[in-house]
């Protein structure tokens, strides 16, 4: 009883609690499911505010840790291990801060099949939350392959015209990259006799040249995930096909496992083949930065410009991940939370008008600041965030990131920070161009007069992320508090490593 | 050989013994069971084989012989007993509705059902190349007869001839497999055999011809490329109940002979085989999960697919010269088996709802709409399919994520490669079924039949619950592992 009642457990599978009562509810009951998903997601992240009260900032060592053996035969032991640290804690509280947002989301926009709906999106926070928290790899893996299936659902049958493409395109795609991690977890396994990874971190007695396979066998896994440029081509087809809670869920959490796979896994496993591979997981995070910038200034979907603005946004966090250092990673961590809460915004936004119009065409808009100033008001915070602009949350991520690559040893190169600087630049190209398109000029669609603004519903759905927009742009430091100790300590031992692996 | 030994024998062998019995038995007795009421048949059947099955249980920690050491009671025996026993009584309940909507309710059904399984059963137990021989023809022929159940429909009756044509072609390589290796060694007992190898008396080279035989026979039983040409035409043509059976009690009889013959008594000639079994493994996954995917049948879909998981299977022969990982591969084989049987078997349960008579009612296109109008079996099928690609938290992940353990562990990391590679291929056309049932529409219909259902939830719960907590399956594979040693 115990183990259940253990604030990571809970925190993990209460969402399994709403699964259950909604599995004995009639489907036509659509309201009581609507609202029983509702508030098990939002017991769940009270549950999440709780591991944060009980949380130790200062402690850089995993904490609440939970340890049953699971499966031990033939010297083998998987155990059911979940930790939580600074790097995990505030994605935790993302996933489960963003999964009500989305459920309130799709009030209206989901009538078909809502009781599917809501089972599918409850399980997925098992998953999400899951994979941030495991801390075995067996266990990881489990919960990281498990995503996959409810996301899969969501895109199949709720998502758009083109969906069941979308769906198995987006499926096959991260099965492919998670298929080679699974090879290097067995690897692991076989050769350090664990699947622990604190334990493994502690042994850290994988050689340098094999570290090098396995970290591209995770990385074929993470990036594919995150997704970094030129493995991002499912990102686009699932964005635009999935459902906007779909979305926002899909880049505002699913992305992030990819990038924190990197962190907890590759940097921490691989501490040499990380720093020696860093400078070309660099190139490729630029070219993306670069890459996503410009193919979103050719989108007519605003959906896609979202979409294609992710690949940029994440090759940020990848370039400050890898200039390991503590800049770097810090604000690598919180361009994570940001993006989160920005392109999550974006695509509640984008959903919100599709509703009301049933198209995404850039085209189809123009002058909406004049029928609808609230939703133009909102966009354009969320837009200014996105693009980030000083006082607002993506400054604070990318600025830190810039300093971290500039910095970097690892990188050991000015020119990555200043390439990805012109990134910032193409961002506030698209992104303003998006918003004249949208709303700037004269109304010169007659579809578009007539256009309700926001209602009371969906404005709630937005404020508190613009609560948060506005939070890290002005006082970022609690939120740096809460990962300095553990990213202190993960470049510490990183460079011991270095020390110690290189020639 | 004095009636004493005889019954001390026949008391060894019990759940064999009383498996046959009955079903000699169970002939005479269904003579007098009218036709209408062919249930207390297959009910009879269904009791024997508990009785059985609680005599094997009944035998746990056994590790003994009978009949001179031809054959061999120990944990790998019993545990492949209970699974086929399980298998049987699960086709039992998959068939009797099934019979009776297709017309073909006769009494001599059970009766060859429990023929070949206590055939497999036999197949467990064997070691000696001759009881192998004998186990293989026991388990086939009713399998052929049954093949052809649904005569005079002609693709019934195509399929029976077809799988008994080519499985007398196999049985033949068998036979003289057997043949030869009891040229080159003097012996037909597979302990017999090894120590002629280790005492330098056998003929190396003969051995490995008649080694390469036997492999021939058995591959054919459990579909293995290139011998699998007669699985989708037998799948396809044979009532759904039987192939579910066949599916599952055929391949567990192969892999059986398989693994005891090759772990016993052959390892020395591991330094050839390994290769060998390399290529076929490797050939099998990536043959039939390719075609695989062009098949609209779902039936002929679940025969390419059943291709591919021997293929799975039969990865964990390949480090069989190893000692140290032997068993750790013989376990997982195990372990895969038992997924195997628990996801084949639903997927096989949603089939024959879905049948219609004449063969309608099979293709892809027939399951669309089932995840709207009939949630319970899609997600069964779901899982199932789900369970086939490997995906967490099912059985069917557990088992491959051991298979390929010991494969890596091996050093055959490309042949690991090849394997979760196919895995991803696999997952285009097991996730295909999910699509026609969830996202596009139609108006399925199925034919409701409480023990079918029954079976099938139960198979489907099944594999997630002991996809989660596996531990205590993993135990008892490898305790039946071990003692195959």
């Amino acid at each position: 009883m115990n183990f259940l009642l253990h604030p990571l457990i809970l925190v993990t599978f209460f969402p399994l609690l709403g699964v259950l009562v909604i599995l004995f509810i009639n489907r036509e009951n659509k309201t009581v499911i609507r609202w029983v998903a509702l508030i098990t997601s939002l017991v769940t992240f009270g549950i999440s505010l709780w591991v944060l009260a009980l949380f130790h900032p200062a402690d850089p060592n995993l904490q609440m840790v939970v340890d049953v053996p699971w499966i031990e035969v033939a010297g083998w032991r998987i155990s059911f291990l979940m930790g939580i640290d600074g790097m995990s804690i505030l994605l935790v509280l993302l996933t489960t801060f963003l999964t009500p947002i989305s459920i309130l989301s799709t009030w209206t926009a989901v009538e078909e099949r809502v009781k599917e709906f809501m089972i599918f999106f409850l399980l997925l926070e098992v998953g999400m939350v899951g994979v941030f928290l495991s801390l075995d790899l067996f266990l990881f893996y489990v919960f990281w392959e498990f995503t996959l299936v409810p996301m899969y659902f969501l895109i199949g049958i709720w998502g758009g015209p083109n969906r069941v493409y979308a769906a198995v395109k987006f499926f096959l795609y991260t099965m492919a990259g998670s298929i080679l991690m699974l090879l290097a977890i067995l690897w692991l396994g076989i050769s350090q006799g664990t699947f622990s990874v604190p334990e493994l971190i502690a042994n850290a007695s994988i050689p340098a040249n094999i570290q090098f396979w396995l970290f591209l066998a995770f990385a074929a896994a993470f990036a594919i995930k995150v997704p970094m440029w030129p493995l991002h081509s499912w990102l686009p087809d699932a964005h635009v096909e999935a459902p906007t809670a779909g979305s926002v869920i899909l880049a505002g959490v699913l992305l992030k496992m990819g990038t924190y796979g990197f962190l907890r896994f590759n940097l921490s496993l691989f501490p040499s083949a990380s720093i020696r591979l860093a400078p070309f997981i660099g190139v490729l995070a630029v070219i993306g930065i670069l890459y996503g910038a410009m193919v979103s200034y050719a989108q007519k979907d605003v959906k896609k410009l979202v979409a294609y603005s992710s690949v940029s946004h994440l090759g940020f966090v990848m370039l400050g991940l890898f200039a390991i250092n503590l800049q770097g990673i810090e604000g690598g961590i919180l361009q994570m939370v940001n993006h989160g809460i920005s392109t999550g915004a974006l695509f509640l936004l984008v959903g919100m008008i599709y509703e009301r119009r049933h198209t995404r065409e850039m085209d189809a808009f123009g002058g909406l600041w004049k029928v609808l100033p609230v939703y133009a008001t909102l966009t354009l915070i969320v837009t200014l965030s996105s693009m980030g602009l000083p006082g607002l949350n993506g400054f604070v991520g990318e600025f830190t990131i810039l300093l971290g690559a500039f910095g970097s040893q690892a990188l050991n190169s000015p020119w990555f920070a200043a390439l990805a600087a012109i990134g910032v630049i193409l961002a506030a190209v698209y992104l303003l161009y998006m918003f004249q398109k949208l709303f700037l000029g004269p109304v010169d669609k007659e579809e578009n007069r007539v256009l309700l603004d926001l209602n009371f519903r969906e404005i709630v759905t937005i404020v508190p992320l613009l609560i948060l927009i506005f939070w890290i742009g002005l006082y970022p430091s609690p939120f740096f508090n809460l990962m300095q100790a553990s990213v202190t300590k993960l470049v510490e031992t990183m460079q011991v490593a270095a020390m110690a692996g290189l020639p | 050989m004095t009636l004493g030994v005889l019954s001390t024998n026949l008391i060894n062998i019990l759940p064999l013994s009383i498996v046959v019995l009955w079903a000699c038995v169970l002939l005479l007795v269904d003579l007098f069971i009218p036709k209408d009421s062919k249930a207390w048949t297959a009910v009879l059947s269904a009791v024997g084989m508990l009785v059985a099955m609680g005599l094997s249980i009944a035998q746990f920690g056994v590790d003994t012989q009978a009949f001179g050491g031809m054959l061999r009671i120990d944990g790998f025996s019993q545990f492949l007993t209970i699974l086929v026993l399980g298998s049987g009584l699960v086709a039992v309940m998959l068939s009797y509705d099934y019979l009776t909507r297709l017309g073909i309710q006769r009494g001599e059904y059970y009766v060859l059902l429990m023929f070949s399984i206590s055939g497999i059963m036999l197949m467990s137990m064997a070691a000696d190349l001759i009881v192998v021989f004998l186990a293989l023809e026991l388990l086939s022929i009713p399998l052929y007869v049954l093949a052809g159940f649904a005569r005079p429909r002609t693709d019934s009756e195509e399929a029976a001839i077809k799988y008994f044509l080519l499985g007398a072609f196999a049985s033949g390589f068998l036979v003289y497999g057997v043949a030869i290796v009891f040229g080159a060694t003097g012996f037909t007992g597979l302990t017999e055999v090894l120590q002629a190898i280790e005492g330098g008396s056998a003929n190396l080279t003969l051995l490995a011809v008649g080694a390469a035989l036997i492999l021939v026979g058995l591959s054919f039983k459990v579909a293995a490329v290139p011998f699998h040409m007669w699985t989708p035409d037998v799948y396809q043509g044979a009532p759904s109940s039987v192939t579910a059976f066949m599916a599952i009690g055929a391949k567990v009889g192969g892999f059986a002979a398989l693994m005891r013959i090759f772990v016993t008594s052959l390892g020395a000639l591991a330094v050839d085989f390994t290769a060998v079994l390399w290529g076929i493994a490797a050939v099998t996954m990536i043959l039939g999960n390719i075609v695989a995917i062009a098949q609209k049948n779902i039936k002929r879909m679940l025969a390419y697919s059943s291709i591919a998981q021997a293929g799975y299977i039969l990865m964990a022969l390949v480090p069989y010269g190893q000692k140290e990982i032997a068993q750790d591969a013989i376990a997982a084989a195990l372990l895969y088996l038992i997924a195997y049987a628990l996801m084949s078997f639903a997927a096989w349960a949603v089939v024959i709802t879905l049948e219609k008579a004449e063969g309608k009612g099979l293709e892809l296109s027939d399951y669309a709409g089932l995840g709207r109008k009939y949630p319970v079996l899609a997600i069964i099928m779901t899982v199932s399919m789900l369970s086939f690609t490997g995906i967490p938290p099912t059985l069917g992940f557990v088992g491959k994520f051991y298979l390929f353990r010991s494969v890596v562990d091996g050093g055959f990391i490309w042949l690991a490669i090849i394997g979760v590679l196919t895995s991803l291929v696999s997952a285009y056309y097991y996730l295909r079924v999910v699509i026609y049932m969830y996202m596009q529409e139609g108006e399925p219909t199925v034919h409701r039949d409480n023990w079918v259902y029954l079976m099938a939830a139960a198979t489907g719960i099944g594999m997630v619950l002991l996809g989660i907590f596996s531990l205590p399956l993993l135990n008892w594979a490898y305790q039946a592992a071990i003692s195959a040693f």
